[in-house]
């Protein structure tokens, strides 16, 4: 297993207030899974989207403190951040500062007043999906399932930050969470919006932007029939969840779609009890949705393709990735 | 570096932009703005911000809405076809407004500025205190409202509502200020 | 110092060169170099009159060597030598100074460094022309047979304009039939006239045609030798048919159980059987069986074929069969792929059913298709009522293809007729420019317009079946931002068709590597100037016709194709061809049979001669790349018209200014091998 299965781990703001059961859950299927996370000592905010929107060079240097702060811990473990918006940060400050002499020299310059140095390029920076599926693996996962999700239709909702910019998954259409969902024993829907935005702060300062976001996604995953949706990052959880209601409210909708950590999830396959996994602390109850597991029986065997329409004309070939074959 | 000798605003934004010269390449097709998640409520499509901002149109660059909508989901900057950085564009526009003092009403820049203020005392973020505060002055009758919300997300223990501070303050004070210190140089 | 009578010409080439570099001082300050006789600046030393200088120079100052500072070798050198020829020069003494690409146009912002540089460059060549011996050109003969790779409607027309004319042609072409792409369209733009209609008659001349030899299901292995004179080893892939038995008659692929798609011919629209005949004007009619779709390759039995053959032609034994043919010149017209839409996820190809790509909708509406020229969704049954045609798909991106594919707007406008005129559809194209170039194809665009087609100004963001609106549901809508409003819009329709761009082959690398020529960081093959000399290659009798070269349409591949043929109909008619004579030669005296020269030589030009224990050049095989003069230890190998000397001349004249003083002379000490 790439880097013995430790990591240096990033928190950030969100994952110890708003998604206290991100973090709750990460932890309890990461012990599971023997995985341990050395958290940053002192470590603090990313500044979000908001510092870079002000100043650019103490955006990118308040981030670089966490940078310089991972690269003294021991060893070469890769960093790690469970939210998109952080891991973006610390990827793009890690990648520009690689990439663009000026920006290094002048954040190396901030960094000598607090008495640090970084030199970029050298740590990884991961989102905790990637180390799911890439390093631990979805064999590894599967033999752990003790609980099934079978019954259980699930959304994947990837949202922005995660693939994009690019990040070597596919950045319109990628597969990864799906996989894993599968390998849980959940179905999966299709689900179109699957990395478009959940309107981010838009929530905070613009309701009829952010709401119409927020829409368009439960509307998108209600259509496809799905019991929850399924999600990786705090911001998205908490604007999905948390505004549900005014939601509703404002376009007369009626949704009521609990939407969950993918760690939460991968918990309860692997037995774990709700409580260790934050359960409970989400607005829309999960309790409907959770209550459809082990409701169909797993299915023994792929079912056989349905026998093509004599008429019909063929598709063109997928990899199970989305991509070319 | 674009071929010019001018040093407008269209030229400041690229070059305090990483990677931000690939927007001599921009070919007004559209990709920008036909992607936008939040385009329906800006006053210019990206592609047209762009295009006011390459014709040295500066006052109604920093007086739109548009990079105030952008909601950083990065969309615009895979697609485009000239591998325009454009949220990072977005970005640079924003504080070039916000240091003219130029920026639009709706455009919610005192959120950012509540929002660092927060990280510099603190060192964390505080969604409570910036929750409260934001909407205590802007609309104060959605507070009403969502006061249940909030009670709700204490109740399950998902708003703190005393700040988490870091230890070492000064260290990360002491690194913002001479940062902002480089950038004022810079700038001037 | 040196007896040779030097002439020295500086050209201005009109303002290239003028306008940066201060020509008549360059001239001026020529005429001082040792050994330089007489120095003139002028106008355009290529013109008539410009070489008539020269010639009057050499003939009335009695010049033995010329330098003509001007442009690259590669432009006009030929042009100086032949002045040099007729004036009773040796052309091999003539020698030329690059002074337009390598100063004045890389220096615009620097005039007087430019002239400086200027000087240095023409110093070296004063020094180096000094140093030039008299060579004679080898005269090769021309072997009369061509060979063309690819039998799409380029290499067609290359195959049948050169065995008209009365010479052998062999045409090698990797599928089963030839046509290429063209014979999957159905109309072709502007006049919207039938593609096979026009296509068939030419690739049944192909196939009937006395002089040509026609290699189909073959491809190039390895090409040796030069211009006159290749030897090219080409595989013909078993058909597992007996073609002197086969009749075509289709029993063998109509009782086929193995039904696959077909993602050649057919773009993945629609089906084959293991063994099949791409289309039924294929030419040959012969079928061919897939072994990798076979039944019987697969576990043994079946043969259903060979059951029902009723001539007995069926050979599942029959192996590949390798054949070797001398060639004069070849004529590579490769052709192009298709860009595979499933590289850009937003517009869904793949994963949303009514998504099509453009060669998928040439098939659909091709009356010999597989929904026999219907418009249809992918349900096969449904017409749809609205289609939206998306432009530049893997073409003008950075994130795939940077260039314009040249035929996509056209063939938009094509579709956009086809589907109107048989389906009634509404038809949103979405575009960045429309790029209707050439005879006749603004009047289409107007006429598609009185059609009343919708365009919309702006590439077209993404492609989704997630309705936000009721009446988008169940649609796939089209989002874009209409620039000419500056609006986000969302078009749901039913249909969606990507005009895919064009490729280089996938393995254009490789080939380019395999026939000695160039390759552009994209993989299109590199033509000898992109102006001037469009089909030949910097390899002589190599030339390239058709998409291989760049993307282009029907017209202009067809005029390559011609164009090539004449190209090499030349060469025939002069019957044999002027070698270089830039070789290397071994001292064999002095070598020490080492054979390091031998496995260095990258044309295997080098044999070793066994009985005399020293190695030996092959002038005819010989590049003159140098490769073995640097390698060999003793020394003793040398680059004619590169000598050692040669170059140190040139260097010591780039290096005129360097020195510190003008008149201190620089000995350079060489010690002989001890």
């Amino acid at each position: 297993m790439a880097n013995n299965g430790s990591y240096i781990y990033y928190p950030g703001c969100s994952l110890q207030a708003t998604a206290h059961a991100y973090e709750e859950s990460m932890l309890a299927v990461g012990k599971h899974l023997g995985l341990t996370f050395d958290e940053i000592d002192d470590w603090n905010c990313c500044g979000a989207t908001e510092y870079f929107s002000v100043e650019a060079l103490p955006a990118y240097s308040l981030v670089a403190r966490n940078l310089s702060l991972a690269e003294k811990m021991d060893g070469n473990r890769d960093v790690v951040a469970a939210c998109s918006a952080c891991f973006l940060n610390l990827r793009k400050t890690n990648d520009y500062m690689a990439k663009f002499p000026d920006l290094n020299k002048q954040v190396n310059q901030a960094l000598a007043a607090g008495g640090l140095s970084f030199e970029p390029g050298k740590l990884k920076v991961r989102h905790l999906l990637d180390i799911i599926v890439q390093d631990i693996g979805y064999q590894q996962i599967k033999d752990k399932v003790t609980k099934p999700l079978s019954g259980m239709k699930v959304a994947p909702y990837y949202g922005c930050l995660i693939v994009r910019p690019e990040t070597g998954y596919n950045t319109e259409y990628p597969t990864h969470l799906d996989e894993l969902m599968v390998t849980l024993g959940a179905s999966v829907v299709d689900f179109p919006m699957k990395t478009h935005c959940c309107g981010g702060h838009m929530t905070q300062i613009s309701e009829e932007t952010a709401y119409e976001l927020i829409r368009r996604l439960h509307q998108n995953a209600s259509d496809y029939g799905a019991d929850a949706i399924v999600t990786l990052c705090p911001m998205c959880q908490l604007n999905l969840d948390a505004y549900q209601s005014e939601v509703n409210r404002m376009f007369g909708t009626n949704f009521n779609m609990p939407v969950l950590f993918f760690t939460q999830l991968m918990g309860l396959a692997f037995g774990l009890g709700e409580q260790e996994l934050g359960l409970g602390s989400e607005i829309v109850p999960a309790a409907p949705a959770l209550s459809k597991i082990g409701t169909v029986e797993e299915p023994k065997e792929r079912a056989r393709p349905k026998r093509q329409d004599k008429q019909a004309l063929p598709m063109p070939p997928m990899d199970s990735r989305g991509g070319q074959s | 570096m674009p071929h010019t000798s001018r040093n407008g605003l269209y030229e400041q934004v690229m070059a305090e932009t990483p990677g931000g010269e690939a927007l001599t390449m921009c070919l007004q097709c559209g990709t920008c703005g036909g992607s936008c998640p939040s385009g329906a409520d800006m006053d210019s499509s990206p592609r047209r911000l762009f295009a006011l901002l390459m014709a040295h149109m500066d006052e109604d660059v920093l007086e739109s809405n548009t990079p105030w909508y952008c909601v950083s989901c990065y969309f615009c900057t895979v697609r485009c076809p000239q591998d325009i950085p454009i949220t990072d564009l977005m970005y640079t526009i924003k504080q070039k407004a916000i240091r003219a003092g130029k920026y639009h009403e709706d455009s919610h820049a005192d959120f950012s500025e509540s929002f660092i203020g927060y990280v510099e005392r603190f060192g964390r973020s505080f969604e409570f205190g910036l929750a409260t505060r934001y909407h205590l002055t802007h609309r104060p009758l959605s507070m009403v409202r969502k006061g249940g919300l909030g009670f709700n997300m204490i109740r399950k223990g998902r708003l703190n509502t005393t700040p988490e501070k870091i230890k070492n303050l000064p260290q990360l004070t002491a690194i913002l200020d001479e940062a902002k210190r480089i950038a004022r140089q810079e700038g001037s | 110092m040196s007896e040779e009578k030097i002439g020295v010409y500086v050209c201005h080439c009109g303002h290239n060169i003028a306008g940066t570099v201060n020509v008549e001082d360059v001239a001026v300050w020529a005429s001082d170099l040792p050994g330089v006789t007489v120095a003139r600046d002028y106008k355009f030393m290529c013109s008539s009159l410009g070489q008539e200088l020269i010639e009057e120079d050499i003939k009335k100052q009695g010049l033995t060597r010329v330098v003509v500072a001007a442009c690259s070798p590669h432009m006009h050198e030929p042009t100086f030598r032949g002045a040099c020829s007729r004036a009773g020069l040796n052309p091999y003494l003539f020698e030329m100074a690059n002074i337009r690409e390598h100063a004045s146009w890389v220096h615009q912002d620097d005039k007087p460094a430019a002239t400086e540089k200027a000087k240095s460059i023409i110093s070296g060549a004063v020094s180096r022309a000094r140093e030039l011996e008299p060579l004679e050109a080898f005269q090769a003969p021309i072997h009369q047979t061509t060979m063309v790779v690819g039998g799409g409607i380029a290499g067609i027309n290359a195959a049948l304009e050169i065995a008209n004319a009365g010479f052998k042609v062999i045409l090698v072409e990797r599928e089963p039939s030839i046509g290429g792409h063209m014979a999957q369209f159905d109309k072709t733009f502007p006049t919207l006239d039938c593609s096979a209609c026009i296509l068939t008659p030419k690739m049944f001349d192909v196939g009937n045609h006395p002089n040509i030899e026609l290699l189909t299901y073959s491809e190039v292995e390895k090409v040796d030798g030069y211009v006159g004179n290749f030897t090219v080893r080409v595989r013909k892939k078993a058909r597992k048919i007996d073609v002197d038995l086969c009749t075509g008659c289709g029993d063998c692929w109509e009782r086929c159980p193995a039904k696959v798609v077909d993602y050649v011919y057919e773009a993945g629209l629609g089906y084959r059987t293991a063994v099949y005949r791409p289309f039924p004007q294929a030419v040959p009619k012969y079928p061919v069986i897939d072994p990798d779709t076979c039944i019987y390759f697969k576990n043994g039995r079946c043969k259903a074929c060979e059951k029902f053959c009723p001539t007995n032609a069926i050979r599942f034994d029959q192996e590949d069969e390798v054949i070797v043919a001398t060639v004069g010149n070849i004529v590579l017209a490769t052709g192009y792929d298709v860009f595979d839409a499933r590289r850009l996820p937003q517009y869904g190809y793949g994963r949303l059913a009514n998504v099509f790509t453009s060669m998928e909708f040439e098939r659909m509406t091709n009356a010999s298709g597989p929904t026999n020229g219907k418009i249809v969704l992918r349900d096969g049954v449904t017409q749809p009522e609205s289609v939206a045609i998306l432009h530049c798909i893997g073409s003008r991106d950075k994130n795939t293809n940077e260039y314009c594919s040249a035929t996509c707007c056209m063939a938009a406008l094509k579709f956009a007729h086809l589907v109107k005129e048989k389906t009634g559809a509404e038809v949103y194209n979405f575009y960045i420019d429309m790029r209707t170039a050439f005879k006749d194809y603004e009047k289409f665009y107007n006429r598609l317009m009185e059609e009343g087609t919708h365009f919309i100004r702006g590439r077209a963001a993404e492609v989704t079946d997630a309705a936000r609106k009721p009446d988008e549901a169940g649609k796939l809508v089209v989002q874009a931002e209409d620039t000419l409003i500056g609006k986000q819009r969302r078009i749901p329709v039913d249909m969606v068709i990507l005009m895919a761009g064009m490729e280089p082959r996938h393995d254009s690398q490789e080939v380019a590597h395999r026939f000695g020529i160039g390759c552009s960081d994209a993989g299109f093959f590199t033509e000898s100037h992109a102006k001037m000399d469009p089909v030949a290659t910097m390899s002589p009798g190599i030339f390239i016709a058709g998409t291989c070269q760049g993307p282009k349409d029907i017209p202009a591949s067809v005029s390559q194709g011609e164009a090539a043929a004449a190209r090499v109909l030349s060469l025939i008619g002069r019957g044999q061809v002027e070698i270089e004579p830039v070789r290397a030669r071994i001292d064999e005296d002095r070598c020490s049979g080492c054979r390091i020269c031998n496995n260095l030589c990258p044309y295997h030009a080098i044999d070793f001669i066994g009985e005399l224990g020293v190695s030996r050049v092959n002038p005819a095989l010989c590049k003159g790349c140098g490769t073995c003069v640097a390698a060999c230890p003793s020394q003793v190998i040398e680059g004619q018209h590169y000598t050692f000397d040669s170059i140190m001349a040139q260097i010591e004249g780039l290096l005129w200014d360097v020195r510190p003083s003008g008149k201190e002379k620089v000995t350079f000490l060489e010690m002989e091998p001890a």
